[in-house]
């Protein structure tokens, strides 16, 4: 073998490791995937954050595509986002679903009337359980379900109009069109 | 000095600061506590990645721990537990992951890479050991012969 190829392999080794580690730096480790895709959303039935005596169980949510988000008012990546979810609200193209996540109702429901309201139906998990069932490990989080109930897409961390636009959308119109 | 011990005393101490959280969880049958504390040390908290169940004082870990405890004191065994935990949070809860073609990297990687060091250790030990048994050119079988003699003169001289 040639001298200088054989003194270039701890050299090319080194690149292959360095290659990899560069790679992990820009990777996220909160990015964890949810074995849940594929999976219909957990039973539940809970109060709403507007009312303690409206319950809503899990088939209330069936029937159309919509957005699960998981948030709290002690969350500040949730009221980095909020903006978002307000605007996309608005555009009409999608149903956004609140679960407020160990938090307290008072502060919930004034966070709301003071940042606005992009949510159809807000549920209140005051204990997390069902949040647990979600696998939710952080806030906010993101669950794309469609009419049935079944998840098919999940996003850790803040929602941007980006993230939405380009992976979101195309997956919910194709949602749409199947019923 | 005394200070300096004091200070050391205190970090010595530390760790047990976490142990003592889990004095709350207790059972009435000793197997079930020591399947509660392997439970939660083996899985991963989600918040703090770094940390095990056990060892976590984020809110979600606190959580945890009394979901599986409380299903332990609801009589469900371990494998049921370990299943509950890996149908919402993936395998990626578990420090100890299953073996399946996903994880084969892990399980696998280190093996393989003993392998090729062991066999690159192979091929160089044995090119050595051809190298040493090369017979000498008569070249310099003549010249390993001067040097030798010459050594041994000037040995004599010494003497």
């Amino acid at each position: 073998m040639n001298r200088y190829l054989r003194y270039s392999i701890p050299l090319f080794i080194f690149a292959i490791i360095a290659a990899f580690l560069f790679k992990g730096l820009g990777m996220n480790p909160r990015e964890i995937p949810s074995p849940l895709i594929g999976k219909p959303i957990p039973e539940f039935s809970l109060p709403t954050v507007e009312n303690a005596e409206t319950i809503v169980n899990k088939v209330d949510l069936n029937g159309k595509v919509y957005l699960l988000n998981v948030w709290a008012t002690w969350c500040v990546s949730c009221r980095a986002e909020h903006e978002t979810l307000v605007r996309l609200s608005r555009t009409g193209k999608i149903d956004i679903v609140g679960l407020n996540w160990k938090d307290e109702r008072d502060k919930a429901q004034v966070w709301l009337r003071q940042l606005g309201d992009p949510y159809t139906i807000n549920i209140f998990d005051k204990k997390g359980r069902t949040a647990i069932d979600l696998g939710v490990y952080g806030a906010p989080e993101t669950f794309l379900v469609d009419s049935k109930g079944i998840i098919h897409y999940k996003h850790a961390g803040p929602m941007t109009m980006t993230l939405f636009n380009e992976t979101l959308l195309p997956m919910i119109e194709d949602l749409k069109r199947k019923g | 000095m005394r200070v300096f011990f004091q200070i050391l005393l205190l970090f010595v101490s530390l760790p047990s600061l976490n142990a003592a959280t889990l004095a709350e969880y207790t059972f009435e049958n000793p197997n079930q506590g020591e399947d509660f504390r392997d439970i939660i040390e083996e899985m991963r908290c989600l918040v703090c990645q770094n940390e095990s169940l056990a060892g976590s004082n984020a809110e979600l870990a606190v959580d945890l721990r009394n979901e599986i405890y409380d299903m332990m004191k609801s009589g469900q065994n371990k494998d049921e537990i370990i299943d509950f935990m890996v149908s919402r949070y993936g395998d990626f809860v578990l420090y100890n992951p299953p073996l399946k073609p996903t994880t084969y990297a892990i399980w696998f990687g280190p093996l393989v890479v003993f392998l090729i060091g062991g066999l690159v250790l192979f091929r160089i030990l044995k090119r050595k050991s051809r190298t040493q048994e090369t017979e000498l050119s008569t070249e310099e079988q003549q010249r390993l012969n001067n040097l030798l003699k010459q050594s041994t003169d000037n040995r004599d001289v010494n003497q």
